[in-house]
């Protein structure tokens, strides 16, 4: 499990408009396009110097296809990182202002501390 | 030698630039008083005369990642650009950019690492909410230069609280030893409880108005022991997941001196969060 790999996707679609309306259209071919362009691209190296090793887990990937931010959050996947990409895709889909926050924060309450742990 | 004037320590919220701009019907109930304490607020740096500003703040993911992520970075550029497209399509913030005082910050980390810090640095900065929002809230006119440092707060493992305590205490003595003749103001922002992602955000209040107040009695009365003995890096998940925020307070109250009285203190009880506005007047009260 990479909790490294999960937060690169999020980090790199979150900053990228491109990218986050590719992912909210047609989220199964996006992660699959993400996995094989971007999950080894180490984003200070050139192109040719990429890592070789990265991968998501099956539990992962599915998380990833279903847009499932529970799922992520109990991954262990970094809850801002997560918590601004959905809302970048999401909250233009709710009427009033915060619902789409409230309703995430709801969907989260089975949670109790100690919350996963986010250390990568 | 530079004279430290003022030390400012604030919560940054990414809403109160949309929230005060906005006008008309969609101007939230809370924008008026809201804008009436950070105005307040904005006098106690103005009254201090500033030359420049070294300010404290974290990234969010935005310039620093977890490939190569510094624990403790100064800035050290002529000029930063200033905030990230997704903080434009969340928050509204607008592009800025912002003047460098590359002299001190080359201090700063000549003296730091000679001192004991081995603090990171960056040629290209772009600056994010954590220090822009304080410039919207403080110094609007955005016409003075600045030493940006940043801390992780953020990417697991973090320092633990006293080296943050430290740095600020570090920061003073480099302010008070640098040879120029400048009025420097260290400008610090950081979070009260707060939950972002998680079970707990954007309550009707912070996740825990307790610990709320706690922390502003340890910031207001400069507790520094009294809070190092309290916080530690697993103590802070319980407030809220985004409460290691704190730890750049912490920091400031490292700057402003053990058992310092802040000279101003204000507080504002906001959806999702606590608003917690703090000033020390290091050589008096300017009039």
């Amino acid at each position: 499990m990479s909790k490294y790999l999960l937060n690169k996707f999020l980090f790199t679609v979150d900053r990228d408009a491109d990218l986050l309306e590719r992912y909210r259209a047609d989220p199964a071919e996006f992660v699959n396009y993400w996995e094989k362009t971007y999950a080894n691209r180490i984003l200070n190296c050139l192109e040719s110097e990429r890592s070789t090793w990265q991968k998501l887990d099956d539990k992962e990937r599915e998380a990833l296809v279903n847009r499932d931010y529970v799922a992520l959050f109990g991954l262990g996947a970094h809850p801002f990182l997560t918590l601004t990409l959905f809302i970048g895709m999401f909250e233009r889909d709710y009427p009033e202002p915060l619902s789409f926050q409230l309703e995430y924060a709801a969907r989260l309450k089975h949670f109790n501390l100690p919350y996963p742990d986010i250390e990568t | 030698m530079a004279k430290l004037v003022a030390v400012i320590a604030s919560t940054h919220h990414p809403f109160y630039y949309r929230a005060s701009t906005t006008i008309g019907k969609d101007r939230p109930a809370f924008a008026d008083e809201w804008v009436r304490k950070v105005e307040a607020f904005r006098e106690t740096l103005t009254k201090a005369r500033p030359d420049l500003l070294v300010m404290v703040g974290s990234d969010h993911f935005h310039q620093l990642w977890l490939d190569n992520m510094p624990q403790f970075l100064v800035g050290k550029a002529p000029f930063y650009d200033a905030n990230f497209e997704n903080e434009h399509r969340e928050f509204g913030l607008p592009r800025m950019f912002m003047k460098g005082q590359e002299d001190l910050s080359a201090y700063v980390l000549r003296q730091g690492l000679d001192a004991g810090f081995d603090l990171a640095f960056s040629n290209e900065m772009r600056i994010d909410h954590s220090i822009t929002c304080p410039i919207i809230t403080l110094r609007p006119q955005n016409d003075l230069p600045i030493v940006p440092i940043y801390t992780n707060i953020f990417a697991p493992p973090l320092p633990r609280p006293y080296r943050f305590v430290q740095l600020g205490r570090l920061i003073r003595q480099l302010i008070e030893s640098w040879p120029a003749d400048k009025r420097v103001a260290v400008i610090g922002t950081g979070h009260l409880s707060l939950e972002l992602g998680g079970p707990r955000q954007f309550g009707p209040h912070g996740p825990d108005p307790e610990f709320d107040q706690k922390a502003i009695k340890w910031i207001a009365t400069g507790d520094i022991e009294r809070c190092l003995d309290e916080v530690t890096l697993d103590s802070l998940h319980a407030p809220g997941n985004a409460t290691h925020g704190f730890m750049d307070f912490m920091l400031m109250m490292g700057v402003a001196g053990e058992g310092q009285k802040a000279n101003y203190v204000d507080t504002y009880d906001l959806f999702h969060t606590m608003e917690a506005y703090f000033t020390w007047y290091p050589t008096g009260i300017v009039k």
